[in-house]
């Protein structure tokens, strides 16, 4: 089992920091003891089989699902516990409340708001949890909704949007909150191929116009090659192997990641 | 201030009003029986019958469910004998209650006719059985197993509703309770006693069509989702 | 009682019935005969649209009150809205009138005929209500949930600004059933003396014995006012579910 780190990792204190995290569901352990430092800026491919853990990894993150043992940090703050004094006890509703708001999160099937336009469902969480004042949050929205490259459709319902356009409007509303960790759940599983593109071309400006830190559950190979710093495989619970992705997918070490990535190939 | 429950008067009044839970449980039995006979008559005819008969039918049943069953007690024992035809008032209850909760029913059968696959009909076809034959030995015996449920519930809706036949002088549970709360004028117990025995008829009959449901739907083939 | 809510009523025939009833009421009652007690019974009329709008403001407010509690409620409210919810259901409307007519003046407390009504009417609706209440708000799904955590929306904020509005659209079909069970149940004050469109018909009934004619003409009134219901209803799902459609695009 590899476990290649890249560098920079050693040198800043990491933006997303998983310790011994274990996750289970009644008989069966999804998550082992989880090792994993994600640095500031830095793109996470997370691969692996269905069943692997990946999912949970992110939504532990986005506290969609609480953690049986070990701890999760983020920006040098635990986010799954708090601190009393020198201890760590577990987090409370209002404590996960402060903290997840440096998380954001696009799901595979999009979790628009239906009753709400493209615009308003980027301005309900400014409006309501930051108290923005309507106006600012309108202002807001609009620029994001132009940078996924929708601002001819801010008063169209998601009825009225392809799959792409909805998960672009996704993208903008979780970035309206400013999040320092985005995180993308297989954006594009739920997609058409042909409608994949204009999401994965949205995410790589992301990548390249803002520092934020992110992390991808994918199926998307060829864009986790060009695109992420890192590749980590999970199976079975814990991570099979991570490197830097260029090196990953030219030259994987173990037998186990070579296995799935022929699979996964030979698939498309 | 009298005290609010009278346990003798209660203990007093329970033999009496046993005796008139006979008749409601009388009419609910057969009103139901003939609700389920002409609920299936209803649908049938509105699935399979000729467009002029479709649209009788359809118009009956929706004017019997938009229309109080009060007021169709009375017409029934009021107008009827104008046409010749005269019942007693049990009978009459019964008929109303037939027929209104036949409407009902037929909303009910529909939705399991429905629910039945063409396929069905069209193997039947193919293996040249009668229309008749095959509704009754291929469709019907896949329509009504999901809709019990829905059709015991109308059960239990008629059962409550009887104390309408009060109106026309049908002896039945509330109506004696009501004679006897102004005669004693102690209104409470009796009436009490009559609500709680509907509770605890429904509550009862609820498991009772659950623990059905569950047995229809037990069929082999008949896998449910974990 | 209609338990589970019925299947939508097909739009034409709706339409037909409806103009039937209306036409044949007219036709009826301009029978110069009819002219004699179309008054009566239109003041009879007003009396149950009394009775079913507030009894249906009860039943709104009750269904929303206990679907509510019982989905998120502390413990004893909890309990307490799950029993008022078994009882009203497990008993009959004319049971729950009759007890608030008779029996709860023993208790001190006499309320009218048109109080008792709208009351007894309106709490027994709410507590099939609220098991609609509970059933459409359980139905949103838990991806609009999810997003709304993901967006760190309090869960207070999610089930007012998310769930509800989506569940809102969703109830307004059975809604509409139950106004209309509602409507017929208003008969029922005839029986504690409320002078509504049943009691106006038997009194006619007993004065000028024009049986058939009467219950007749009540008979299409009745329908009439159901068919407003249900039309009513068709246009407020229209309106609410603009934009808010089922299912999603490819």
């Amino acid at each position: 089992m590899t476990t290649d780190t890249p560098d920079h990792a050693a040198v800043t204190a990491p933006m997303v920091r998983f310790e011994r995290v274990s996750k289970r569901y009644g008989e069966l352990t999804v998550l082992d003891g989880l090792d994993l430092d994600i640095a500031p800026h830095e793109k996470v491919a997370i691969i692996g089989p269905s069943g692997s853990g990946k999912t949970t990894v992110l939504r532990m993150l986005m506290t969609l699902e609480r953690i049986d043992e070990g701890v999760i940090w983020v920006d040098g703050e635990p986010l799954t516990h708090r601190r009393r004094g020198e201890q760590l006890v577990p987090a409370d509703a209002a404590h996960l409340r402060r903290m997840r708001g440096h998380i954001g999160m696009v799901f595979q099937h999009f979790n628009l708001f239906p009753h709400m336009s493209a615009l308003r469902n980027c301005m309900e969480a400014p409006v309501t949890v930051l108290g923005l004042r309507p106006d600012e949050a309108r202002e807001r929205a609009g620029e994001l909704l132009a940078m996924v490259g929708l601002s001819d459709k801010l008063d169209h319902y998601p009825s009225q949007l392809s799959g792409g356009q909805q998960q672009r409007v996704a993208i903008a509303r979780a970035l309206a909150m400013r999040p320092k960790v985005m995180l993308f759940d297989e954006v594009t599983s739920a997609l058409d191929p042909e409608l994949c593109g204009e999401v994965l071309s949205v995410i790589r400006s992301l990548g390249a116009q803002h520092q934020l830190t992110m992390l991808m559950v994918t199926h998307q190979m060829g864009f986790a090659r060009e695109f992420a710093d890192r590749v980590c495989f999970f199976d079975a619970g814990k991570i099979a192997e991570q490197g830097p992705a260029q090196a990953f997918f030219e030259n994987p070490q173990s037998e186990r990641t070579r296995q799935f990535l022929r699979a996964v190939m030979e698939a498309v | 201030m009298t005290p609010i429950w009278d346990g003798d008067y209660a203990r007093e009044i329970l033999p009496i009003l046993a005796e008139a839970s006979l008749i409601t449980v009388q009419a609910t039995l057969m009103g139901f029986a003939l609700a389920l006979v002409l609920g299936l008559l209803f649908a049938a005819g509105r699935l399979y019958g000729p467009p002029g008969l479709r649209l009788a039918f359809g118009a009956v049943v929706e004017f019997i469910r938009s229309t109080p069953l009060l007021i169709q007690i009375f017409f029934l024992y009021y107008v009827m004998p104008d046409f010749g035809l005269t019942l007693d008032a049990l009978p009459t209850g019964v008929l109303a209650l037939g027929l209104h909760y036949g409407a009902y029913c037929a909303e009910v059968y529909r939705a399991g006719l429905d629910n039945v696959p063409k396929g069905q009909w069209e193997a039947s076809i193919a293996l040249n059985l009668s229309p008749w034959n095959t509704f009754r030995r291929i469709i019907l015996p896949q329509a009504i197993p999901p809709v019990v449920p829905a059709l015991g519930n109308y059960l239990v809706a008629l059962f409550k509703e009887t104390p309408l036949l009060s109106v026309i002088a049908v002896l039945e549970l509330m109506q004696t309770a009501k004679i006897l709360g102004s005669e004693s004028f102690q209104y409470t117990e009796p009436i009490t006693l009559v609500g709680l025995f509907f509770l605890a008829f429904s509550l009862v009959s609820a498991a009772l069509i659950q623990r059905l449901e569950r047995h229809l739907n037990r069929r082999p083939g008949r896998q449910r989702t974990p | 009682m209609a338990g589970s809510a019925p299947p939508h009523r097909p739009q034409a025939l709706l339409l037909a019935t409806g103009l039937l009833a209306f036409a044949a009421g007219l036709v009826v009652a301009s029978f110069a005969g009819f002219r004699d007690f179309l008054p009566e019974l239109l003041r009879g009329a007003r009396v149950t649209v009394t009775v079913a709008l507030g009894g249906a403001v009860v039943a709104v407010a009750a269904a929303l009150t206990a679907g509510l509690l019982r989905l998120y409620g502390p413990r004893p409210l909890r309990w307490l809205a799950t029993a008022y919810i078994e009882t009203f259901r497990g008993t009959s409307a004319l049971v729950q009138l009759f007890w608030l007519f008779f029996v709860l003046p023993h208790f001190g407390i006499t309320l009218g005929p048109m109080a008792v009504g709208i009351t007894a009417l309106g709490l027994n609706i709410g507590a099939y209500g609220a098991e609609v209440v509970r059933g459409a708000i359980g139905a949103v799904p838990r991806g609009q949930w999810e997003a709304a955590r993901a967006l760190n929306l309090s869960q207070a904020q999610t089930l007012r600004r998310i769930v509800l509005p989506q569940a809102l659209v969703a109830m307004i079909p059975p809604w509409g059933n139950f106004l209309i069970e509602l409507l017929k149940a208003t008969s029922l004050v005839s029986l504690i003396t409320l002078a509504d469109l049943s009691f106006k018909a038997q009194q006619i009934n007993q004065n000028t014995l024009r049986t058939a004619e009467v219950f007749g003409l009540v008979l299409l009134m009745y329908l009439a006012l159901s068919t407003l219901i249900t039309l009513g209803m068709r246009a407020l799902e229209r309106r609410a579910a603009r934009g808010l459609r089922r299912g999603r695009a490819a």
